[in-house]
């Protein structure tokens, strides 16, 4: 009983220390990955970007956010591109033109995605008339 | 409101809990395709990582013959597993390239070492250039080109020994 204890609180020690293991090469992240562009004006702009663009490795997060070696590649991407003079609309669209809409975290309108767009007008214009119905049958007692 | 209405809000939420539970347990598939299948591979031109291989450059693709586009890493313990499979498709005749990922020589030559050698040439991608040219978001991944430089078919992950033959078949079928 003792040693069981014991064992299991060793466990979970280790299992504490741990870190995880990932599956990433030795190489130094790219160049820009974790540096900012020396101008201010275009560094805001990346950064807005990338904030908006999804990390294909750790799938929650976007870019600006991830750890992950592929999101550190993404990030240099976009710098240079912006410091090349590309506007983020180009950048987004030559993702998207590879990676689909899911690369982006602000989803355009269309067939698929029109309810998430339309579904909170049509609940507040419900919500609206169940109250008018409501209000004006108290009005009449 | 009437007894029988009374019943829809309860309904509703059954309904709400049922989809749930049905989102819960359906096995989610969190595989990202590549949008450019169907389409020409995009224009790239890496060079070489061992002194012994050509490097990688569309203009080896679109020559007639279907080929294999690999991408691997020696970091990367899946491409390992995936290593016999590609030893196969080569015995079998297909062309493979490959573009290692964020890779040293020396290490890949190790790797070539260790695990077989099934490439034609292999491109040095040092910031996973051509891989996000491509549209794909790990390694290994390999795409099948058809002789014109259209990309035919995106396979996610390491090839298994059971998809070796369909591969095989896909390729010789292609022009």
């Amino acid at each position: 009983m003792r040693a069981g204890g014991f064992l299991i609180r060793w466990a979970g020690l280790a299992l504490v220390l741990a870190s995880p293991v990932f599956a990433d090469s030795t190489l130094p992240p790219a160049p820009l990955a974790n540096v900012q562009l020396k101008d201010a004006a275009k560094e805001a702009q990346a950064q807005a970007l990338m904030a908006t663009l999804r990390c294909v490795v750790c799938q929650g997060q976007s870019i600006a956010d991830s750890d992950a070696e592929m999101a550190g590649d993404m990030r240099s991407l976009v710098r240079t591109r912006i410091a090349a003079g590309q506007s983020p609309g180009q950048i987004r669209d030559w993702l998207i033109a590879r990676y689909g809409d899911y690369i982006s975290y602000d989803p355009p309108f269309s067939a698929l995605t029109a309810p998430l767009w339309i579904t909170p007008l049509v609940l507040l214009a419900l919500g609206a008339w169940l109250a008018r119905a409501s209000f004006k049958r108290r009005g009449k007692r | 409101m009437s007894a029988r209405l009374i019943w829809i809000p309860f309904a509703v939420a059954l309904g709400l809990l049922a989809l749930a539970a049905w989102g819960l347990y359906q096995p989610a598939d969190r595989t990202v395709r590549s949008a450019l299948v169907g389409q020409t591979l995009p224009a790239f031109d890496l060079p070489p990582i061992v002194p012994s291989k050509p490097g990688l450059a569309t203009a080896q693709f679109a020559t007639g013959k279907p080929r294999l586009l690999n991408i691997f890493a020696s970091w990367c313990i899946p491409c390992v597993a995936e290593a016999p499979q590609l030893l196969r498709l080569k015995q079998a005749g297909v062309v493979i390239d490959a573009v290692a990922i964020r890779d040293t020589p020396a290490a890949i030559a190790d790797f070539l070492a260790r695990n077989g050698d099934p490439y034609a040439a292999i491109g040095d991608d040092k910031t996973s250039s051509l891989q996000l040219a491509l549209g794909s978001s790990g390694v290994p991944e390999t795409f099948v080109i058809d002789g014109r430089g259209r990309i035919v078919q995106q396979h996610v992950g390491d090839i298994r020994e059971d998809e070796v033959p369909g591969l095989i078949a896909l390729v010789r079928g292609l022009k």
